[in-house]
Order: structure tokens, then C-alpha cells, then sequence
């Protein structure tokens, strides 16, 4: 009964997903937005909570289509290391299922026979004897089972190790783009080493298709671990230590992920989004990003606001401020979520998140300044304009 | 006041089993707490300090308050009776232990009401039931609660270890004349290892939870990675104690299957000597697997793949003990009383968390699941579908001896039954919540990920688990008061406890048996076929 469960459940999760990736990679041109749009109620200043779906769509609809099985399933993966993860995943559940079925299958079996056994036993009443035969083992049956299960162990260690030197996390793949992903309660930072200008962005990754991306993986205070299921597998930040992790995304599209070790009071809302963009499209990003903060004289006051008070303590505005515990805003405007991926980037969930980000982030280790309503009118106005 | 001053191990062992299940019943509505908020999607049921707090408490009480004294109370209450003994070595020593593990868990849940000292009331530890540093510092854990953490563990730990000694003495000291080493119980053979896995293995944790004391209150500097401390340390630290740990929490159960299985198939355990030695291989295996733990902590290839196959390599010895059981299982005749089917039960339920265990030993797959729902369903198959069903079998199966009355056996069946399907409701689900890539310790979760589905089903299986617990309690409390006397033999079983009365005199034994082989009671009842003959 439990194996129908487990295989139906699997099944309905993963198994499908080969096939239907198939089809879709014959007709991805004509492929609907296939991610439903996110219903996302953000809970609001005063405490309701407001459905900002029409808003803004936090999913959006140029991500990689996926046949249903979800988002971040480790059976849809879109990048070498999380498709022969998958590989190698399939045979050792087979190898797993084939035991599954003798154990269980010996254990109804004898269930079976022993209670039959019994009946009879009861049947025959005093005239049978007491007790049924003992047997107290037997040398042959006991090698076999022995040494059946050190063979399988055996080639299941090899294939193991197989996949780990395939995978290879300890070198950078030929031709890799190097990023730097530092770990930090609760959002994450992102810094591309580049002779042109070293870009630094929040939360959201962007990363050309096509191309290797070495992960070198930090942490500014406890320990966390990135994990985008459908790129690689996870790999911890430590404090002290650099790890190293790579992946090459497949597709254009958006990948989601997000802390997996615990990391303290917001573990929870530590999301990934890693956007992978065509090269042009990225080289034009990168462009980008190594810009200066707009100075749009229109939202002086916003600007004079936020060096005023303590906003640059923490933030970095190139040009304007070089705070570092918190993200850097220098292009805010051109991300789509605040909060580490979780709050759909607009103006009034910024308002209300500058207001008192703890309202939407319990536990959130940015300060409410208590700014008065035209100064968060203000200041939110100027952030807006960081694109 | 009788039962406060006792040195009796009878007395003793109820009094751990009995503050176990209290400790059983916090612990589950802690979980079934955790289950209502994550029932949907970006719920707002708890807020996120309090449901870390939850899963910290959860984890800690059942590993430490639950775990580990109901199941070295059955150790207490059995290794006497069973090697015919009229006492554990050091009975002093016993109550000792027993009064250290009272205290360290009350010191552990004091933390509710006084961790934050002058901060206010209400800060138990949330720090994970595996307090990784640097989270642990004092930078990031401000109050006491984490301190409370250290202390509570350290004295129940103190207590285990005395156990510990308690069982290896009586065990090589006390067994009475004719029982051999490889004539002993079954059980006493787990509990031995156990004992020396408890011996190996908790003073790791104590000396770990010392350093991380010295962190806190002195500012040494073990696990700060500011000043050349390190993080990973605490991880090797703590895994060498903790997967040791799971061995502790499990050996005991297979020695609650190695007893039951055998007098409810009416034939002798299959293959006694291979046990012995399956137990005595997992026990040292145990203690080269704890890495595993690590694997996405980036020890390298090399160190991950000797983690990965020495953990493919325990699953040698465990599936010979599965085997074992079924083989004696086979050609017997099988009475499907409440005992039976919880160890019935426990074989088909280890098998399965093996089987994910087997996928989790697989290094790149485990990239991937770690620390993700799949982790949790598979050692709550371990743990749950394991150790407690174990322990509601061993239950149900000495209960008789204990008090001299029989538990009702139609409520038994029933809480057998609301247990098997609330577990596999809550548990299946999560295997499969996990490979969509929901990682555990999330006090939420977004909408459009696909994990709603899967997360309500485990939560709706904790109301009926609840209901399987609650006709467990009220069917114990029924029958303490007029359940029907069970005679010193209900089950027509073969170990020396069942030849004394139930319950037993404080002396257990009139006069010091004799025995002439594993079954000393099945060579009294079958004089013209014993065991002896065929040693």
C-alpha cells in the first residue's frame, strides 16, 4: 500500500517531467506562460493583508516552463549538475524500489502464511503439535543475504563516486563566469569581479545563458546554503571558509531557490532568483549595473533624506553612500522583488516596507527610522528611481 | 514519596517511561503545532520565533526527554529481569541518572518561562536541535535561551552516561549462572552496545556543549570564525556525538522486535549469532558515518565519497537484522496480537526510512535533499516509524509484567491502526515536498511553489495520530484501574522476566535462576526438545 502511495506521489511529482520537457523543448516558441501568476498577499501596514496579484506578478511569465511538478523541483532540471543529479537519482530509486518489492513482498508473504498456519494449527486443536517447527538459521541463507546486499552497496558506492567526479565542484568549468554570492541574515549578495568595474547587486542573480557559472560562496555572518534546485544541488556558506559550487542554466527564464540551512529568525523568507538572460541581453545588464546611481534632480529630497538618516549607514548608492551590512541599492529600481525575493517590488510595498520593514519581515534586521509621511513619500520616490 | 526515594530499577524504569511520555505528549503538540501553520501557504498562524522555537524544542525533547529515557527505561526495567538479576549493578548510581535526566529536561523547558531572564518570559532555544555555530554565538542568540539549551542536555547527558555504565556492569557482572554472553536476550545484546555507543558518544556532545559554554559566558573562541575559530568544528563535533545518537535510539527498538517477533511467531529468532554480530558491526560502523551529515558542507570528494560508503555499508548489517526478523517470522505462527503488529509495523516502516537512508548515503543526491522535507520524512520513518512504534510494541508486550494487568486489546488495535495511517499521511508527503525543493525549518512557504498540497496532507495526519495517542492513554489509565489480570505469562514467552510474577517482587527472583540456553523458559516448557540440545 505505502510503495502505491510513494510511487503514485513520485510519479505525479517527477516522472512525468522528462516527457513533457520533450514536448515542450518541440514547441517552446508557442509555449504558454505555464507558471500561474502568484497570488502574493503582503500583509499591509495597518495588518490586512492586500492581494497584490494585479499589481504585479512575481513569477514572471518568461520563466522555463516547467510540466507541473513545480518550480523548484530537483526532477525539472534545467543545468548539467541538476540533470545528472536526477540521473543518478532515477537508479538508485529503481535499485531502491526493486528492494522495496522483495522486502515488503517477504514480509506479506510470511504474514500471509503465518497466519494460514496458524488457523490450521487451531484447527487441528490438541492433535497437532504445540509449537511449529525451529529453526534457529542456516549458514547458506544467511551468507546470501549478507553478501547480495554488500554487492549492491557496492555498486551503488561506485556509481556514487562516479557522479561526484562528474559533477567536479572543486575546479571551475572552462570558460566560467565567476560570481561571488555572500550569505547574510536574510537576504543575499551578489558580486561579479570584472576588470571593467565590479558589479554588485540583491537578490536576484542574473546570469547569461550558455555559459558556466562558478559559484565562490561566502557568508557575512552565520551559516547559509544556495541551493536553486533546478541549476545544482546545494552548497553551504560558512563563516571563514569559501566553498565553491557551479552550474550552467540551460534556458532563459527565472529559476527560484532559497536558503536551505537554517540561518535564524527569517530562514523562511531568504529567496533566490536566479535570471538567467540571453549573453547580449546580460552583457547589457552588466552595462548597466556598473552605472553610478541616477542623481534625477527631481527626488533631491528623497535623496537628501536618505543621507540624512541612518539609510546610508547600511546602504550602498554608488555615488551617494558606501554602507555595507545591508543590500546595495545603487540600481534598486531594476529588481522586481525587496525583501530577498519575497515582496514584489512597487511603491507602495516599498513605502511600506521603508515605513517598518519588520510589519512585513518579523524579525528583520532593518530599523524603522519613524520617518514622517513626506519624508517616506520622499524617500520612497528617490529608490524608484535607481533603475 | 515510595517511588522519590527508590533505588528499585523496576520502579526507576517506570518512572523514565512514564516521564518520557509526558515529555512524548509536549513534544507532539509542539509538532502539531508546526503542522497547523505550515497546513497552507503563507500562513500566519505562528509567528516566526515562536516556530523556531518549536522546532527546536520538538527536536531536542524527543531525541533527549523522549527517546532516549523511554528507551533506557525498558533497558532498566528488562536487563535485570531478563539476566536474572535481582538488581542493576549500581542502584544508587541508577537513581542518580534517572533524577539528572528529571532535572535537565525541566531545566530545558524552564527556558519558556525564564530564558530571556530581565528581556521577559516566553524564549525557549530556536537555535535547531543541532545548534550550528556561529548561530549559537552570543552575537547571534542574545538572552540565556541557547544557555538553558547547553545545560539542560549536558546534566540529562551526565545521567545517560551513568546509565550507561550501570548497563555494561550488570551486563558483563550480574547474568545469572548458565547464561552465556551468546546465551543472553537479544536485547541485552543492544542494550550493551548501546551502552557503549552512550559511553563513546555523549561526552562528544558534553564536551562540545562545554566549549560552546566557553564561547558564550567567557568569550573563548572554539567556534568563531572571526577569530580563527571555526564553524565546521561544532558540525564534526556534534555529528560524531548525534549520528552515534541515532544508532542509540534504534538498537534498543531492534531489541524490542528480536523479543516480540519471536513469541508471537512461537519460533526462535532466526539466525541469533549473525544478530550479534549485525549489532556489534553497526555499533562501530556508527561511529565512521557522521559526516554524512555534512555533505553539502564542502569537505571534498574525497572525504565525501569514504562518508558515502561507509554509510552504504551499514546498511549491510541493519538488512541482515530485517532478513532475521523475517525469517523468523517465516513457517511460524503468527498471533497478530497489539505487540505484533507495532513490531510488524516497525519492520515495514524501517525498511522504507532505510531505503531513503540508502538514497541520502548517495552524495550528489543528497546535494539536493539535504536539509530539505525529504530529510525529515526519512528519519521520521527512522525515528517514528521506528523507535516509537517500537517503543508502543514494547509497551503493549511488557506492560502485563509491569502491572500485572493486561491492556485492552481491541483499543490497542485501534491505536495501532489511527498511528500507522497518521503517520503515513504525515510522513509520506513529506518525502515528496522535499524533492519539489521545500527545505525543512521554514516557519512558511510561497504559494506558487507546489507544496500546499503535500504539506495539508501531512498536517491533517495530525489529528489522527492524536486520536491513536489519546486511546493509547485512556486504554492505559483503563487498564491500570480494572484491567484484566494477566497472570505471570500472558503471552506464553520464553525470556526469565515471564518466570517470575507480575509485577515482580522488589527482589524479582525468589531464588537466582539457572539457565541452559537463550530460551530458558521454552527448555522448561519443552523438556523433550530444548534449546540446549541443539547449541
Amino acid at each position: 500500500m505505502i510503495a502505491i502511495v510513494f510511487c503514485i506521489a513520485l510519479g505525479v511529482a517527477g516522472m512525468a517531467a522528462p516527457v513533457e520537457a520533450s514536448q515542450e523543448d518541440a514547441n517552446a516558441a508557442a509555449a504558454a506562460p505555464p507558471v500561474p501568476p502568484a497570488p502574493a498577499p503582503v500583509r499591509q501596514p495597518d495588518g490586512s493583508v492586500a492581494d497584490l496579484d494585479a499589481k504585479l506578478v512575481i513569477c514572471d511569465p518568461d520563466a522555463p516552463p516547467v510540466s507541473g511538478a513545480g518550480v523548484t523541483s530537483i526532477f525539472e532540471p534545467e543545468s548539467p549538475p541538476s540533470r545528472e543529479i536526477r540521473e543518478l537519482g532515477f537508479l538508485v530509486f529503481a535499485i531502491c524500489i526493486g528492494i522495496f518489492v522483495v522486502v515488503q513482498g517477504f514480509l506479506v508473504l510470511a504474514i500471509v502464511r503465518g497466519v494460514r498456519s496458524r488457523r490450521a494449527a487451531g484447527r487441528e486443536g490438541e492433535g497437532g503439535s504445540a509449537e511449529p517447527t525451529q529453526v534457529y538459521g542456516s549458514v547458506p541463507i544467511e551468507v546470501a543475504w549478507t553478501v547480495i546486499p554488500t554487492i549492491i552497496v557496492f555498486v551503488l558506492t561506485m556509481v556514487t563516486i562516479r557522479t561526484i567526479r562528474d559533477i567536479d565542484i572543486t575546479s571551475p568549468p572552462e570558460d566560467a563566469l565567476e560570481v561571488i554570492v555572500i550569505g547574510h541574515q536574510w537576504w543575499w549578495e551578489f558580486r561579479y569581479p570584472d576588470e571593467a568595474g565590479e558589479v554588485v547587486t540583491a537578490n536576484e542573480m542574473h546570469v547569461p545563458v550558455g555559459r558556466p557559472i562558478w559559484l565562490r560562496l561566502e557568508s557575512a555572518d552565520v551559516i547559509h546554503s544556495f541551493w536553486v534546485p533546478r541549476l545544482a544541488g546545494k552548497m553551504d556558506l560558512i563563516p571563514g571558509r569559501t566553498n565553491y559550487t557551479w552550474f550552467e542554466a540551460e534556458r532563459a527564464g527565472i529559476y527560484l531557490g532559497q536558503c536551505a540551512e537554517y540561518c535564524g529568525t527569517q530562514h523562511a523568507h531568504m529567496l533566490i532568483r536566479v535570471y538567467a538572460d540571453e549573453p547580449e541581453a546580460f552583457d547589457a545588464w552588466l552595462d548597466a549595473q556598473r552605472k553610478p546611481g541616477v542623481e534625477d534632480p527631481t527626488v533631491a529630497e528623497g535623496r537628501r533624506v536618505f543621507a540624512e538618516y541612518a539609510c546610508l549607514n547600511c546602504h550602498t548608492v554608488d555615488g551617494t553612500s558606501d554602507g555595507m551590512f545591508g543590500p546595495n541599492l545603487t540600481h534598486l529600481a531594476s529588481r522586481d522583488t525587496i525583501g530577498s525575493g519575497f515582496i514584489p517590488l512597487n511603491r507602495e510595498n516599498l513605502r511600506a516596507w521603508i515605513d517598518d520593514p519588520a510589519q512585513l519581515k518579523i524579525g528583520c534586521n532593518m530599523p524603522s527610522l519613524k520617518l514622517d509621511a513626506a519624508e517616506l513619500d520622499a524617500v520612497t520616490d528617490y529608490l524608484l528611481t535607481l533603475n | 514519596m515510595q517511588w522519590a526515594i527508590s533505588v528499585d530499577h523496576k520502579k526507576l524504569a517506570l518512572m523514565y517511561i512514564g516521564a518520557g511520555l509526558c515529555f512524548f505528549l509536549v513534544a507532539g503538540l509542539e509538532a502539531a503545532f508546526m503542522r497547523l501553520q505550515l497546513a497552507r501557504a503563507e500562513n500566519d498562524v505562528i509567528d516566526p520565533e515562536t516556530f523556531n522555537q518549536l522546532f527546536t524544542m520538538h527536536g531536542t525533547t524527543m531525541v533527549f526527554l523522549v527517546g532516549m529515557p523511554i528507551l533506557l527505561g525498558f533497558g532498566n526495567y528488562l536487563i535485570p529481569l531478563m539476566v536474572g538479576a535481582r538488581d542493576m549493578a549500581f542502584p544508587r548510581l541508577n537513581a542518580f541518572g534517572f533524577w539528572l535526566f528529571i532535572f535537565g529536561g525541566l531545566l530545558l523547558y524552564f527556558s519558556y518561562l525564564g530564558a530571556d531572564g530581565l528581556y521577559g518570559a516566553g524564549t525557549a532555544p530556536d537555535v535547531g536541535w543541532f545548534a550550528y555555530a556561529p548561530l549559537t554565538s552570543r552575537t547571534f542568540s542574545r538572552g540565556n535561551s541557547t544557555d538553558y539549551w547547553i545545560l539542560g542536555i549536558m546534566v540529562s547527558g551526565f545521567g545517560s552516561m551513568t546509565t550507561a555504565i550501570n548497563f555494561i556492569a550488570t551486563i558483563l557482572c550480574m547474568r545469572c549462572p548458565g547464561m552465556t554472553l551468546m546465551r543472553m536476550p537479544m536485547i541485552g545484546w543492544m542494550m550493551l552496545v548501546v551502552a557503549f555507543l552512550v559511553l563513546v558518544a555523549i561526552p562528544i556532545l558534553t564536551g562540545a556543549q562545554i566549549m560552546l559554554l566557553l564561547d558564550r559566558t567567557l568569550g573563548a573562541h572554539f567556534f568563531d570564525p572571526e577569530t580563527q575559530g571555526s564553524a565546521i568544528l561544532w558540525q564534526h563535533l556534534f555529528w560524531f556525538f548525534g549520528h552515534p545518537e541515532v544508532y542509540i535510539l534504534i538498537l534498543p527498538a531492534f531489541g524490542f522486535v528480536s523479543e516480540i517477533m519471536p513469541t508471537f511467531s512461537r519460533k526462535v529468532l532466526f539466525g541469533y549469532p549473525l544478530m550479534v554480530a549485525a549489532t556489534v558491526g553497526i555499533g562501530f560502523i556508527s561511529l565512521g558515518v557522521w559526516a554524512h551529515h555534512m555533505f553539502v558542507v564542502g569537505l571534498g570528494p574525497v572525504l565525501d565519497s569514504f562518508f558515502g560508503a561507509t554509510t552504504f555499508l551499514i546498511s549491510v548489517p541493519t538488512g541482515i537484522k530485517i532478513f532475521n526478523w523475517l525469517g523468523t517470522m517465516w513457517g511460524g505462527r503468527l498471533h497478530f496480537t497489539t505487540p505484533m503488529l507495532f513490531v510488524t509495523g516497525f519492520v515495514a516502516m524501517f525498511v522504507i526510512g532505510g531505503l531513503t537512508g540508502i538514497m541520502l548515503a548517495t552524495v550528489p543526491l543528497t546535494w539536493q535533499l539535504s536539509d530539505s522535507y525529504f530529510v525529515v520524512g526519512h528519519f521520521h520513518y527512522v525515528l517514528f516509524g521506528g523507535t516509537v512504534f517500537g517503543i508502543f510494541g514494547a509497551i503493549f508486550y511488557w506492560f502485563p509484567k509491569a502491572t500485572g494487568r493486561l491492556l485492552d486489546e481491541r483499543l490497542g488495535k485501534w491505536t495501532f491502526w489511527l498511528l500507522f495511517i497518521g503517520f503515513t499521511l504525515t510522513f509520506m508527503p513529506m518525502h515528496v515536498s522535499g524533492a519539489l525543493g521545500m527545505p525543512r525549518r521554514i516557519y512558511t512557504y510561497e504559494a506558487d511553489r507546489g507544496w500546499e498540497i503535500w504539506n495539508l496532507i501531512s498536517s491533517i495526519g495530525v489529528p489522527v495520530q492524536m486520536a491513536g495517542v489519546a486511546i493509547f492513554l485512556w486504554n492505559a489509565i483503563r487498564a491500570l484501574r480494572r484491567g484484566p489480570v494477566a497472570g505471570d505469562d500472558p503471552w506464553d514467552a520464553w525470556t526469565l522476566e515471564w518466570g517470575t510474577t507480575s509485577p515482580p517482587p522488589e527482589w524479582n527472583f525468589d531464588r537466582i535462576p539457572t539457565c541452559t540456553s537463550a530460551r530458558p523458559l521454552w527448555d522448561r516448557k519443552n523438556p523433550e526438545d530444548p534449546d540446549a540440545y541443539y547449541e
